[in-house]
């Protein structure tokens, strides 16, 4: 009880201290936006860990999911809202989160259409379906030039150039609770029957399945959870960085969320989310060597992989992480 | 009758692994299988539990055809099976390895689970309960909370057991539950094994290759090679088949 009051403390203490440092100057709006960045990221990681920490698939087209929800949201908000960045916050708020349900709701659907036929085989073709659907989506969006008629303006999703003038909505506080409520649900999922079978099937799926367990049913579900919340992560960022791109869903941004996931830790939430703040920092902080810090990135992670295969934390967790049954049960082991 | 298999046959290809088997199984009686390495008891193991689909033949439990359903669907019917190359969940502890046994018998949703309902809070409680029995039955239960993977050979063999009896089966499938064992150990699992068949009221099959184990438990001996029954009866006479020694010390043996 106590550590989960201190945790509960830690993140109040956390959020004041960004709210009150960023509004009296103390903060400026660059550390403030790649603090933003850290928690966009960790939701994608904590997501895309579900799929291949925990259930041991092998999805390598979370960008292309992230795409999805962002362009859905953003689709919504711009073009079909007309929200700019003049709307009052309070007025444009509600049809923000309407619109990330949206997003979250597509990318479901998206991952469950993807997952279902592929998953019924047991061997590793959801990798090379899913590289292929972030491919498709690039592709798709880059054709797509949806044209609409606002007042004067005529809008459309921008094929090549990318969609453009998407409203400043994603702030710190919005960002943070969204992280959060990932963090949390994805936790308490996986602390549960249902994600015990999901890590069943990741370490035996033929005793799983032997076992009772539905092996296609919760292989669909990891993915089409984990792809809903990256739906819901690319609706915070395309609000966040005010533009999308159809590149942005290709392979090499599913590769940096792979690597956030390998680097943490495959199915430790912890790892992920220091792996996500870790790398996020360190690719601003290498800013200034250009290109050359994807070098020192890659050097870095053979470095981590020869180091520790099993990614930072391997399947640890902190324990305040941990719901609190688990608390015990770690404390007993010390693992 | 709880088990009815009746001409079972199975193709890999062109070869035959399992030329029309049958095989009727009581309430608790123990039967064991046996044959030669490659005679298809593993196969025969695989198509009641659904890993296989048969070609020809048909499998009943309970008098209810279950031929060709998916494996977890036989395992809630109450069939389940150990396997010959142990296979637990190695990184889950002890006891999540008995729990996800209980898995199929649990009601609470996602949803429960995410919001930490009482509800969740109620069958988790139930289920270690539950798991726990299972574990101290096989001595497990000093063992609760390390991964499987550590524990050494002859209790991660007790512990599949242990996993396969929690799904509360009518039908227990060993595939060669003694294999790697020294003979005091087989013989100490054998005792085991009658323990559980009488106070859980199961009915087994048995794939064992030591002798002295299936002999001993066995009230019938069904034998294989390749793929076809080549004895059916009780122990005694099984030993003293010609037709099983030829099978197992190849032909002329008996010369």
């Amino acid at each position: 009880m106590k550590l989960t009051t201190y945790t509960i403390l830690g993140l109040l203490t956390f959020y004041a201290l960004v709210m009150v440092t960023s509004a009296v100057g103390i903060m400026n709006d660059y550390l403030l936006r790649i603090i933003n960045l850290m928690m966009i990221n960790i939701i994608l990681g904590v997501s895309l860990n579900l799929i291949n920490g925990y259930t041991g698939l092998f999805s390598v087209g979370h960008a292309g999911f992230m795409i999805v929800g962002g362009y859905v949201a953003g689709f919504m908000t711009t073009l079909l809202f007309g929200i700019t960045k003049d709307t009052p916050y309070w007025e444009a708020l509600p049809l923000f989160l309407l619109a990330i349900f949206a997003a979250a709701c597509v990318s479901a659907l998206v991952g469950f259409l993807i997952g279902l036929p592929v998953l019924r085989l047991t061997d590793d073709y959801l990798a090379i379906v899913t590289i292929g659907f972030g491919e498709i989506i690039r592709v798709v969006f880059n054709f797509i030039t949806f044209k609409k008629k606002i007042g004067n303006w005529e809008l459309d999703i921008g094929g090549p150039r990318g969609l453009l003038g998407i409203p400043p909505l994603s702030n710190f506080t919005i960002i943070f609770l969204f992280t959060l409520f990932t963090v949390l649900f994805i936790r308490n999922f996986v602390f549960s029957r249902h994600g015990r079978a999901c890590i069943a099937i990741r370490e035996n799926e033929v005793a799983a399945h032997m076992m009772g367990i539905p092996i296609t049913k919760y292989k669909v579900m990891a993915f089409v959870l984990g792809s809903t919340f990256a739906g819901i992560g690319g609706a915070l960022l395309a609000h966040f960085i005010q533009l999308l791109h159809p590149t942005m869903g290709g392979f090499m941004n599913s590769v940096e969320y792979l690597i956030i996931v390998y680097l943490g830790g495959m199915g430790s939430i912890s790892g992920t989310i220091v792996a996500a703040v870790a790398l996020t920092g360190l690719s601003e902080f290498l800013r200034p060597i250009g290109e050359l810090r994807m070098v020192l990135y890659g050097i870095l992670l053979v470095i981590l992989m020869l180091k520790r295969p099993g990614g930072l934390m391997g399947q640890r967790e902190f324990l305040f992480l941990l719901p609190e049954r688990e608390r015990k049960i770690y404390a007993t082991q010390n693992r | 009758m709880l088990l009815k298999i009746v001409n079972l046959t199975h193709f890999f290809g062109g070869l035959k692994a399992v030329d029309d088997f049958n095989i009727e199984i009581g309430p608790r009686q123990i039967i064991g299988l046996i044959g030669p390495n490659g005679a298809g008891k593993t196969t025969v193991f695989n198509l009641v539990t659904g890993f296989y689909k048969p070609t020809m033949g048909k499998i009943f439990f309970q008098d209810e055809d279950i031929t060709g359903l998916p494996p977890h669907v036989i395992t809630s019917k109450g069939i389940v099976r150990t396997f010959q190359n142990i296979r637990l969940f190695n990184n889950m502890t002890v006891l999540e390895n008995v729990t996800i046994a209980r898995h199929y018998r649990m009601q609470y949703g996602i949803t429960a689970a995410v919001g930490r309902f009482p509800s969740f809070h109620r069958e988790e409680h139930e289920v270690e309960e539950k798991a726990l029995e299972y574990l101290s039955i096989f001595h497990l239960d000093s063992k609760v909370h390390l991964p499987a993977g550590s524990l050494p050979y002859g209790q991660q063999r007790r512990l599949e057991i242990a996993r396969a009896l929690a799904t509360e089966p009518k039908l227990l499938l060993l595939d060669e539950p003694a294999a790697g064992m020294n003979n005091a150990e087989a013989l100490e699992l054998m005792h085991l094994i009658k323990k559980i068949a009488e106070e859980f009221r199961l009915s087994i099959l048995l794939i064992e290759h030591q002798m002295p184990v299936v002999m001993g438990i066995a009230e019938r001996i069904h034998v294989l090679d390749f793929g076809k029954t080549i004895a059916v009866g009780p122990p005694e006479e099984i030993k003293n088949n010609p037709k099983v020694i030829e099978a197992y010390l190849g032909e002329g043996a008996l010369e």
